[in-house]
């Protein structure tokens, strides 16, 4: 009988979107929702992935329970895909009422979804991404961006090696907004510092993992630094091919953004000598160190790197917040509570004291580190030495280069 | 030779040296070597099975885990693997060609190619699922670490080892298939599969055990790339689509076309990143559009 | 109705009743993804399931009517109904262009050539500074209908999605059953019997893929629409798989299947997003159930249980 069949198609069809049915009205408040959003699966899931989610939840723990807050973090994987992020968050804020969005590595990802935090009004603290122009032209009244950025990184490594006698410099570049993004910082400041660039080879992003012939144009171009600006999986390969080609021999190669789990990834006899700038490392200070402690055991496989510590620090300031303001008031405005987050001290045992700008940009302070060599790193995770450390009120781009709507001229 | 080496001209808009673009041109030929390998694994499989097995790049992927694997739990070297990861992935080869391949001969081509697909994405997201996307690193042997000064470039011992093993294994396979008689049953038998069963040739098993060797082929290409790219599940998806080119401009069933073509196509790559880099990962199908185009089955492709 | 027989006819009005209802109870945006596709899919059927090609290259219409919506509604603030029409027409003008060099193949080299020149359109995409390379175009806005339907509302937008998916869906069904449909059969069963009645094939599969790839843009446009974005992975060869995937899964060949297949994979993705790389496990062993036992796909086993057409 068709009917008969068709209702089971029907009754089919139904089963497998009854899940998404929207859940009644509660009679007590509604929690606080964070969602994390970030990769977890492709190039860039040490870097963030798992472990940012349980810093999220730490400051949780930590914060949310003594004063008598509701919090639930959510996460999910949006595979370095602009269109499936939007997807996602969409939904996140349409049906699961989720309040703030955080973490968000990948730039191309993190731009797209500006604009629909802006349209539901709700909050986002990015701590992975690091396009400046997060805090520049597409700066938003929603957006606060936590843990460094591309300006950050280009003035403490580059300018490092710069005055260290790199004055002629050769890219090799992630052919995306990040990577084009680092690059045009990093020329910039070698250029205002009197140096040159010699050329760029920008390689396909995604999927590229043999650098070898861009390694020997770099080369043969005659620079005395190669400038790797990329992240991730991609900084690993184009290290370790570029020890297999001998080019560090003749050039000093010039991490612009690694973490200390890509560190941990290639293995210091590798990685031994490199510079690289991080806003955050576990073995700092006292503070530093009891954070680490608190974390590390339930993710044994990645210490924190500054992306984790800034999922923490970002989560715990956002909840001293709400707990400030009152939470329905909170969920009601996102406008609202990132201003407030802008007018509160920031203070954790992380990046100690900040403070965030009117175009939203968190002043972390920059550290220049060298990565040990083996014989000098005496216990696990002991990787780096501090060379320079440079104030967050110093590290970040003058507000008037921003061009961002927020700041006032 | 210092001369002609730093002699340079200028082509659309860049200009080179000749050195660097000798030595692109043999970096070139690295990467041709495992185009060279896997199209011959795919060659082989497609001319004596007519499957088309997308599939291939999941398993040369499965080469490289394996060695990773072998020496990380079972602290075997690099050299063993070399003859341990293609035996190891072959067998599971056998399995697979026992257990599902087989059901396909007798429909249409496409259905090989779309179940082979979803084969790929199943051993991908397995992998990607248990060890993460990141890569896992796998040095290469002490014995062949430094680099060789050719005078236009240095060319690091490993990858030239690379091109050597490539050509030797992708030769030395196109020598047993086409001069050997082990190679000239097989032929008849995918010819005229009845006739040589009359023979009294065990043809299945024979039909099984090309598919293990087509996939080992793929397996040791694995257990060379695993030193120069990180050991992760997307290597073998970087790879597949231009070896499917590779094999469609050689010629489906054409062993000796698929080694040639793929040694050259490396060589084209590499100069294509001497001058406009972010074409090099296309410029494959453009040659293959011109190809088909004029000579429909490929370079040295047969007749039907 | 139509031209459908009766069976077929009942399981048309089944589907307008699911879409007219489901809004009210289920989230209209996930809705309008599941509806996106199955457009994609229905398109993709009529050169899988009724010519017999494999195009693995599909994505590329698709994606390309997304690119052109997004960029025309972005930049011109057109009226949503030219911005899409527009999608359309960029998928036909690009399916006539590339499928001139590709229908004179068949079968397997169809098939490649077909991923080839995607992989060319995606490199295009790569570069061209019109498509903002990784970024995408976004921060589309949906604009208006006819000049006074305001689409920003997503109950608004989903009806709207829903008339372009019955429009094109009817449409590929007055392809099938017209006098253009049956020669297609024809060369489908028996090409050189068709041509030795004089019938010129190359030119018959030639419209059948203009239409074809102009029905994937018009589908591409929409989805851009709807979410405000429009990105590489739209023409990327994965796009090309799913929609090979869905077709196989819903059922070749079959009027409906399309959409069940749209239905079912956008839902396992939706729900699987959580679980990362476990959607691409579960595809590939769909796939393979697919093709090994499954062949002719959920509304494909369910006519053949019930001896239909549907």
């Amino acid at each position: 009988m068709t009917l008969s069949r068709r209702s089971v198609l029907t009754a089919a069809a139904s089963a497998l979107t009854v899940p998404a049915l929207p859940r009644p009205a509660r009679a007590q408040t509604a929690p606080i929702k964070i969602g994390v959003l970030n990769d977890q699966s492709g190039p860039y899931t040490n870097t963030g992935g798992l472990t940012s989610v349980i810093c999220a939840k730490q400051a949780v723990m930590e914060f949310a329970a003594g004063q008598g807050l509701n919090v639930e973090v959510i996460s999910a994987d949006h595979q370095n895909k602009p269109d499936l992020a939007v997807s996602i968050v969409r939904e996140w804020f349409d049906r699961d009422h989720v309040d703030v969005l955080l973490d968000v590595p990948t730039s191309s990802v993190a731009l797209a979804l500006q604009s629909v935090v802006r349209e539901k009004n709700k909050v986002y603290l990015n701590s992975g991404a690091a396009s400046s122009a997060l805090t520049g032209e597409q700066c938003s009244p929603n957006f606060i961006h936590w843990t460094y950025d591309t300006y950050m990184l280009a003035r403490s490594t580059g300018g490092a090696m710069v005055k260290a006698g790199g004055s002629s410099w050769y890219f090799l570049t992630a052919d995306y907004a990040f990577g084009k993004q680092l690059q045009s910082d990093t020329t910039n400041l070698v250029k205002a510092a009197g140096g040159t660039v010699a050329g760029a080879s920008l390689y396909p992003f995604p999927g590229t993992t043999d650098f070898s012939s861009f390694l020997v144009s770099a080369q043969s171009s005659g620079a005395k630094v190669i400038g790797l600006a990329n992240a991730g999986g991609d900084t690993v390969n184009s290290i370790k091919q570029i020890a297999e080609f001998g080019i560090n021999k003749t050039m000093k190669v010039a991490a612009l953004l690694m973490f200390i789990t890509d560190v941990h990834a290639l293995g210091l006899d590798v990685a031994a000598g490199l510079n690289l700038t991080e806003s955050f490392y576990w073995d700092l200070n006292d503070r530093t160190r009891a954070f680490t402690n608190r974390v590390k055991d339930k993710t044994p496989k990645n210490w924190p790197n500054m992306v984790h510590a800034g999922c923490y620090s970002a989560t715990l300031h956002y909840l001293k917040a709400v707990h400030d303001m009152g939470a329905a008031e909170a969920k009601k405005d996102g406008v609202a509570t990132v201003n407030r987050m802008k007018a509160m001290p920031v203070e954790d045992d992380c990046f100690g004291q900040t403070k965030i700008r009117e175009n939203g940009r968190n002043l972390t302070p920059a550290y220049l580190f060298e990565v040990k060599k083996p014989a000098e790193s005496k216990g696990p995770w002991d990787y780096f030495k501090q060379i320079i450390h440079t104030p967050g009120e110093e590290a970040y781009r003058p507000l008037a280069d921003g061009h961002c709507s927020l700041v006032k001229a | 030779m210092g001369g002609i080496l730093s002699y340079s001209f200028t082509f659309f808009g860049t200009t080179v040296s000749v050195s660097a673009l000798l030595g692109q041109a043999t970096l070139g030929l690295i990467n041709g070597s495992f185009y060279a390998c896997l199209s011959l694994g795919l060659a082989v499989i497609f001319g004596m099975l007519n499957i088309i097995n997308f599939a291939h790049g999941a398993l040369f992927m499965m080469g490289a885990f394996v060695a990773w694997m072998l020496l990380t739990y079972a602290g075997i070297g690099y050299f063993p693997s070399l003859i341990l990861a293609p035996l190891i992935v072959g067998c599971f080869g056998v399995i697979l060609e026992k257990t599902i391949i087989s059901r396909l001969y007798k429909l249409d081509h496409l259905y090989g190619l779309l179940l082979t697909f979803g084969l790929a994405l199943v051993i991908e997201g397995l992998f990607r699922n248990g060890y993460g996307s990141s890569g896992l690193p796998y040095r290469i042997p002490e014995v062949l670490t430094g680099a060789t000064n050719l005078g236009y470039m240095y060319m690091p011992n490993y990858r030239g080892w690379v091109v050597l093993c490539a050509a030797v294994v992708c030769f030395g396979t196109w020598a047993i298939i086409e001069k050997t008689s082990l190679g000239a049953t097989l032929r008849a038998a995918t010819e005229n599969a009845p006739l040589v069963q009359a023979f009294g040739v065990n043809v299945p098993r024979l039909i099984t055990l090309t598919y293990g060797a087509g996939i080992a082929l793929a397996a040791f290409a694995g257990v060379l790339a695993a030193p120069i790219y990180s050991v992760n599940p997307n290597m073998g998806s970087n790879f597949i689509n231009t070896v499917f080119a590779v094999v469609v401009i050689g010629g489906m069933g054409s062993i000796l076309g698929s080694i040639i073509t793929g040694f050259g196509l490396g060589v084209i790559e590499g100069m294509t990143k001497v001058f406009y880099p972010q074409a090099s990962a296309t410029v494959v199908f453009v040659v293959m559009i011109f190809i088909l185009l004029a000579r429909p089955r490929g370079l040295f492709g047969k007749a039907a | 109705m139509f031209g459908f027989s009766r069976p077929q006819s009942i399981a048309f009005l089944v589907m307008v009743a699911l879409i007219v209802v489901c809004p009210f109870v289920l989230y209209p945006v996930f809705l309008m993804r599941v509806l996106c596709a199955a457009l994609f899919a229905c398109a993709f059927n009529l050169m899988l399931g009724f010519v017999g090609l494999l195009s693995f290259g599909h994505a590329a219409f698709f994606g390309m009517g997304s690119y052109v919506t997004a960029w025309t509604m972005k930049t011109w603030h057109l009226d949503a109904f030219f911005a899409i029409g527009l999608g359309g027409v960029t998928g036909a003008v690009l399916g006539l262009g590339l499928g001139y060099l590709a229908i004179r193949r068949s079968g397997i080299y169809f098939a490649m050539i077909t991923l080839a020149l995607a992989q060319l359109v995606y490199f295009v995409c790569l570069e061209a500074p019109f498509t903002g390379g990784e970024d995408g175009i976004q921060q589309v806005p949906r604009g208006y209908l006819f000049g006074f339907i305001d689409l920003s509302n997503d109950m608004t937008m989903y009806w709207v999605v829903a008339a372009v998916f019955l429009g094109g869906f009817l449409m590929v069904h007055r392809i099938i059953h017209s006098p253009f449909g049956q020669v297609l059969k024809g060369i489908r069963e028996n090409e050189p019997r068709a041509t030795s009645l004089g019938y010129r094939t190359d030119d018959y599969k030639l419209i059948a893929f203009v239409l074809s790839c102009g029905l994937s843009g018009l589908a591409g446009g929409t989805k851009a629409l709807v979410f405000g974005i429009a990105t590489l992975t739209d023409v990327h060869y994965s796009t090309s798989g799913e929609v090979v995937l869905t077709t196989l899964l819903g059922g070749l060949g079959t009027v409906f299947g399309p959409a069940m297949g749209a239905l079912i994979v956008t839902s396992m993705e939706n729900y699987l997003a959580q679980a990362g790389a476990w959607v691409t496990v579960i595809q590939g062993a769909i796939f393979m159930l697919c093709v090994l036992a499954f062949r002719r796909g959920v509304i494909g086993e369910i006519a053949n249980w019930r001896r239909l057409t549907l």
